[in-house]
């Protein structure tokens, strides 16, 4: 029965929203880790992976189509995008480092809401606490944060887009809440 | 609802990412399969719940994850400093009581000068 | 008629803002009426010469308009759209007249113009304060047929809607540089300060237009232009900087910690038609880094005996009615008043064609330019006198005048009557945000003197009263530089607060100091009577301020009272608290998002449309959605259950195992972290090999468990429970952190990142062996407690050999995007085979026919493994772990702690009920003496039986013996047993 091969099925599949004034969409499935690393072995690490780990709390590094987020001290998302299976690319990059990590598979963990239009700041702050004015956050800035009741790390990608990483189980959370922000953005 | 300064984030944040921790600068004994009944009651079961300045840990949750201390007037509310896990407890001057210790209802309500 | 007369017969042409094309139609008690846009409720009522609005919430008695701002204690309507749509004890001030509303009055019956209730007011000795503290203490059962129904529906104001808010409501966060409370004059200086800097600016107002008390003040010039339209045209200046916010209709309701401001922002109320994307209302959360506070001031009441008819009104809302909404109060209008302005009231109003009775001061010696004033327009002042008097039943007639001290009484005619005791600074946001105020003695007012956060009170609030040094004030609080000018007619001065003449404490006159809850000048002296010293008891005795409107006019007064009565300093007896919100909020607004679907995330696993489609029932479990059984046609949860339980020991059963919570634990010292946070040893687990673990707090009880499998040196899959998955990554994160920071280990929720389908049973092997690449699924290869990493339909999976069930069992992990497709493939290949899909209850009868505990359901907090039986996971040789001083408390270790043991009914088909309380003597005396409880219980089908787990003191010493479970009907005998109830020798988990 080698024939059976599996096929994912995406959160999000089916779902639409937005205004007028903020696009909603399902970002397409992307490989992730979540990868620790003590400050020593940072620079051991960046080469293999082909990004700079960002040092600075709240930023962000892209290459390649790879970008990594600072999360913590010792933690980062790296999500290399149009990675079409599970994370072996990146988990091998970083096991190739040789360097003390931990990296953990975490690509099917979460999924990604894209935000954007002029109001995707407005939508998005519907449920996220956090200042989203272009001097606090801006291009590149990302952070671990809450959206409602649920735990999201938001990325900003342009003036006027947002990546908004979530769980899974709380992406149709996410999505309708977000989906009523970006109604009350456009009025 | 409190802003507090994550010394990792470098950056002060809604109360909504963070959870509260309970009294800082209470380290495990080393040995502490050997101590006394007494001792493991001070280090488990014991709080001084102090009005005023108090000493506690709190964690990033929702953020960088961290764990830090925090010294806070619980009167005010007014946090005096953040810092980062494992450092020394910050000395501060005993400011913290910025209202008479009052510990009836009546006389907390109608406090106006 | 012209329009102007078609909108009301009080509307003065010429007078007011308000364009007289424009109107709209509503009805109030079911009679229609015309309004102009921009009225409100009350001022469109008024411009039809109606003032009877309700009736009181205790007497009955009729009450009118007493103010025409958010301070209104009376006029409280009841305002609706349709049958949904309908929200009561709306202040008729505040509501905007909208095309189509149906207002209506309130707490009155059969009718507001005859009101049975109104008898109370015949009885009203009876409803003195603190009545129903004394009146209805006997007999006891009275209390809930008798007497709260009655008070109930005799003291109340609206009716609650019955059908679910058809509106929604939005929440937004914001953060702001500068957040500028008031657009009053000062508000909005501080606004063109501040937005100079560049400072970010919130500017909120809670009315439709900015302009504060200039909507009254026809007079003030700032500028050299009107002051309104100054405040007009500031406003769209401000709009059209990108670094100004500026909200109106939107109130600041609460001033937090930490510069965190609650706001309401009314989107809909006043629309005729709103669109259907828009909110209601909407709620900002704002964290400003400073906070300007230009709340203004209000106006207090006169305090005199029958003080509340309708027509009596504050001066400043007759001048707001007149030169905002173009409407006049009465014809022939009385001043009753302690402070300057009720003259300049007076003045608009008598230029405006209106008859003024005579301005009755209670002071002896008003100012000499107001007098040459009232001269000038042929106004009479009687300085001096007081009203002690009013007449007429549902609106006033008339008022009795007479020289203070005493005197001959006269009564004038008069068909309104304006008041004003003075002014009170608004300084409710100050004192939310915890500043302390101090007393200033000469303006007898309370004002803002130490701050606790970053913030400045500016203008009246801060009991600033002239206009150039409020300019001043307000442009410093800004931060920036505006040239700015302003100029008053008059200033003000006077005020008083306390009874006035007439109604002191040797009269029993009803002289109302709160409106809203009826308490008048006696209820308050009656408290201190009463023995009521502090103002925070006679404000409960009372219910002095304790209404809707948080006695925004009568706490001052309230407070005079009873420091007369006390013979104390006000500073003395001192303030109620000030707390959010300033005014009501509807639980809309507050709810917000977070309702339907948004109340609460269902978290639900890759498979659960499949499962849906099997026709699975779901229980949550936490956040989540669990398949709970799959019934049948034709089946009840029983025999669903009694069949799943059946399939899975005969054939085999899948299982979703999904929301099992799952930690990555990586890194050279993990096995070491494990051994402390987990009491089994983990350094001889071989890569390859998982091991059920225990662990415990650090007093010893049992906390979370789960199979740990150890995928290579230096790399853990840890399962928790569903349900502890969160905690118990922040009790190892706490551990990691702050006690063992050395150890090079990091933890990852890898939850989610894993669909989990377990397959269990006699079959399980032959389901799964065709999907499985890379392992050798044989006994000898891949033995129970094995683990795998390897591919699944091409996947790359984490096998497990593992079994909750007692039975051969596996459980597939597969990143979460494929668990649909492995496990519909093995659902389509488990089913011809005679399996079935079982759910969460036969999961938990098989695993109790087992023995195996549900921490949490066998579990409570208070157990320790030993208790449990699991004293084997306990490692004896480890030098440290989390619990291993807790485990040797004196009470952790005595004899008799109650332990997990299995029970079985005398009667095999009685099956106990979880939480039964188990004695030895069913009939000793009560209180029995209970030995502990029933932790679980259920049918077991493949027993044939009924079983039960139980924790029962000194449990393992009693096998054999037989207890009782004594319930409200009837006795449950049950006999000791241990815990295991099928196949006891173990033998199918190795088939």
């Amino acid at each position: 029965m080698a024939d059976h091969i599996a096929v994912r099925t995406l959160p999000l599949t089916g779902f639409h929203g937005g205004s007028s004034a903020v696009r909603l969409e399902a970002a397409a499935p992307a490989e992730r880790i979540s990868l620790r690393v003590r400050a020593e072995d940072v620079a051991a690490l960046s080469g293999p992976l082909g990004i700079d780990l960002p040092v600075k709390p709240k930023t962000s590094s892209s290459d390649n189509g790879r970008t990594a987020l600072w999360l913590g001290p010792d933690e980062w998302l790296v999500i290399a995008e149009g990675g079409s299976d599970v994370g072996n690319s990146l988990m091998q990059a970083a096991k190739n480092s040789g360097a003390l990590h931990s990296a953990a598979d975490v690509s099917h963990r979460n999924t990604a809401i894209l935000v954007s239009g002029q109001g995707a700041a407005a939508a998005i702050n519907a449920g996220c606490p956090q200042d989203l004015s272009l001097k606090a956050f801006p291009v590149g800035a990302c952070s671990r944060t809450v959206l409602g009741k649920v735990e999201i790390v938001l990325l900003r990608t342009a003036e006027e887009a947002f990546r908004v990483e979530v769980w899974r189980s709380f992406s149709d959370y996410a999505f309708g809440l977000l989906a009523e922000g970006a109604q009350d953005a456009a009025v | 609802m409190l802003l507090i300064h994550c010394p990792y984030c470098e950056e002060d944040r809604s109360e909504l990412e963070f959870r509260w921790a309970g009294e800082a600068h209470i380290a495990r004994p080393e040995n502490i399969a050997a101590i006394s009944d007494e001792e493991f009651a001070e280090y488990f079961f014991l709080r001084n719940n102090e009005k005023g300045l108090t000493y506690e840990r709190w964690r990033h949750i929702h953020g960088c994850g961290r764990f830090f201390n925090a010294a806070r007037d619980t009167v005010s509310d007014r946090f005096l400093t953040t810092y980062k896990a494992g450092l020394p407890k910050q000395v501060l001057p005993e400011t913290g009581a910025s209202e008479k210790t009052v510990e009836t209802y009546e006389a907390t309500e109608g406090d106006a000068r | 008629m012209s329009a102007s007369s078609n909108s009301g017969a009080y509307r003065i042409k010429g007078a007011g803002r308000l364009t007289p094309a424009r109107t709209a139609r509503f009805t109030f008690d079911g009679k229609s009426y015309t309004a102009l846009e921009g009225d409100t409720v009350a001022s469109a009522l008024l411009a039809h010469g109606v003032h009877l609005l309700g009736r009181s919430f205790k007497y009955h008695r009729p009450r009118g308009i007493l103010s025409a701002g958010p301070e209104e204690p009376n006029a409280l309507i009841d305002v609706s759209r349709d049958a949904a749509r309908r929200q009561p004890n709306v202040r008729a001030t505040v509501q905007e007249v909208f095309d189509g509303a149906k207002i209506a009055s309130q707490n009155r019956w059969p009718s507001l113009k005859f009101d049975v209730g109104a008898i109370n007011n015949l009885f009203s000795p009876f409803f003195a304060a603190g009545f129903y503290y004394k009146t209805f203490m006997w007999p006891r059962e009275a209390w809930v047929k008798v007497y709260e129904p009655f008070i109930r529906r005799a003291a109340g104001l609206g009716v609650a809607p019955t059908e679910e808010d058809p509106d929604h409501y939005a929440s937004r966060y914001a953060h702001c540089d500068v957040l500028i409370a008031g657009a009053g004059v000062a508000g909005l200086t501080a606004a063109l300060s501040a937005a100079a800097t560049g400072q970010s600016v919130f500017l909120v107002d809670e009315q439709p237009q900015v302009g504060g008390a200039l909507h009254y003040d026809a007079a003030t010039t700032i500028d050299g232009q009107n002051g309104y339209d100054w405040a007009q045209r500031t406003a769209a200046k401000l709009r059209a900087m990108p670094n100004v916010t500026v909200l109106t209709r939107t109130t600041v309701f609460g001033y937090y910690n930490h510069g965190f401001l609650g706001l309401v922002e009314r989107v809909t109320d006043h629309v005729a038609k709103p669109g259907k994307d828009l909110p209601r209302e909407r709620l900002w959360q704002v964290r400003a880094k400073r906070v300007v506070l230009a709340t203004g001031s209000i106006e207090r009441h006169m305090v005199f005996a029958n003080n509340d008819r309708p027509g009596i009104m504050l001066a400043s809302a007759a001048r707001t009615f007149l030169n905002h909404h173009g409407v006049a109060v009465g014809r022939q209008v009385g001043v009753y008043t302690a402070h300057d302005s009720a003259y300049e009231a007076a003045f608009d109003l008598k230029r405006a064609g209106v008859s003024i009775a005579a301005i009755v001061d209670n002071r002896p010696d008003p100012s000499e330019a107001l007098l040459a004033e009232a001269r000038a327009l042929g106004i009479s002042v009687l300085s001096g006198h007081a009203v002690t008097d009013t007449g007429g039943r549902l609106r006033t007639s008339s008022m009795t005048v007479a020289r203070n001290g005493g005197g001959d009484a006269r009564k004038i005619a008069v068909d309104a009557l304006i008041v004003s005791a003075g002014w009170t600074p608004s300084v409710h946001l100050f004192s939310q945000s915890r500043g302390k105020l101090r007393f200033d003695e000469a303006n007898q007012r309370f004002l803002p003197d130490i701050y606790a956060q970053d913030c400045v009170s500016i203008g009246a609030c801060n009991g600033t009263d002239d206009l150039a040094e409020l300019i001043g004030e307000a442009i410093a609080a800004g931060g920036g530089s505006v040239a700015l000018s302003g100029e008053n007619r008059f200033e003000w001065t006077g005020g008083m607060i306390g009874a006035a003449e007439g109604a002191g404490p040797d009269t029993t006159v009803k002289a109302f100091v709160d409106f809203q809850h009826d308490v008048t000048a006696k209820d308050i002296r009656l408290a201190v009577r009463e023995g009521m010293h502090s103002i925070e008891h006679i404000k409960r005795f009372t219910t002095n301020g304790m209404a809707s409107d948080q006695g925004k006019l009568s706490n001052m007064h309230g407070l005079a009272i009873a420091a007369e009565m006390l013979d104390r300093p006000i500073p003395k007896v001192g303030l109620t608290t000030f707390r959010a919100p300033y005014t009501p909020v509807t639980y809309g607004t507050l709810v917000g998002h977070s309702r339907g679907e948004l109340f609460d995330p269902a978290r639900k696993t890759p498979m659960h449309a499949l499962e849906t489609a099997e026709g699975a029932e779901f229980e949550d479990v936490g956040n989540w959605k669990r398949a709970w059984y799959y019934p049948k046609r034709g089946e009840d949860m029983l025999a669903a259950v009694n069949r799943e339980c059946r399939t899975v020991r005969e054939v085999a059963g899948v299982f979703n195992g999904s929301t099992l919570g799952k930690i990555e634990v990586v890194g050279p010292d993990a096995a070491e972290f494990l051994n402390l946070l987990y009491t089994n040893a983990w350094g001889n687990l071989k890569p390859g090999k998982s091991r059920y673990g225990i662990m415990t707090r650090e007093d010893g009880f049992v906390y979370d468990d789960g199979v740990v499998g150890r995928l290579a040196e230096d790399r853990f899959h840890v399962t928790t429970t569903t349900g502890g998955a969160p905690r118990v990554l922040h009790h190892m994160e706490d551990y990691l952190q702050t006690e063992f920071p050395h150890l090079r280990v990091w933890l990852t929720s890898t939850t989610e990142q894993w669909a989990v389908i377990a397959v269990q049973g006699p079959k399980a092997r032959e389901i799964i062996e065709p999907f499985v690449e890379g392992v050798d699924l044989s006994n000898e290869a891949f033995p129970h407690m094995s683990v795998a990493e390897c591919s699944v339909m091409g996947a790359p999976a984490r096998l497990f050999r593992v079994s909750f069930t007692g039975e051969l069992g596996y459980e597939i992990n597969v990143p979460a995007d494929y668990g649909p497709a492995v496990w519909k493939a093995i659902w389509e290949r488990a089913e011809p085979m005679g399996a079935c899909l079982y759910g969460t209850e036969t999961m938990h009868v098989l695993r109790a026919e087992k023995g195996y505990i549900i921490v949490g359901q066998d579990t409570d907090g208070t157990v320790t493994p030993d208790d449990a039986g699991l004293a084997w996971a306990v490692s004896s040789k480890k030098p440290d772990f989390v619990g291993i001083r807790g485990l040797k408390r004196p009470d952790l270790v005595r004899e008799g702690r109650k332990q997990l043991v299995g029970l079985l009914t005398k009667d095999p088909n009685v099956v106990l009920e979880e939480g039964g309380q188990i004695v030895v003597d069913p009939n000793q005396p009560k209180p029995m003496t209970m030995l502990g409880h029933v932790t679980s219980a259920y049918w077991s089908e493949n027993c044939g039986r009924s079983i039960a787990l139980a924790l029962v003191a000194g449990g393992r010493a009693r096998m054999g013996e037989t207890l009782y479970v004594p319930l409200a009907d009837r006795t449950i005998e049950v006999e000791v047993t241990d815990m295991v109830f099928f196949d006891k020798q173990g033998g199918r988990i190795h088939g």
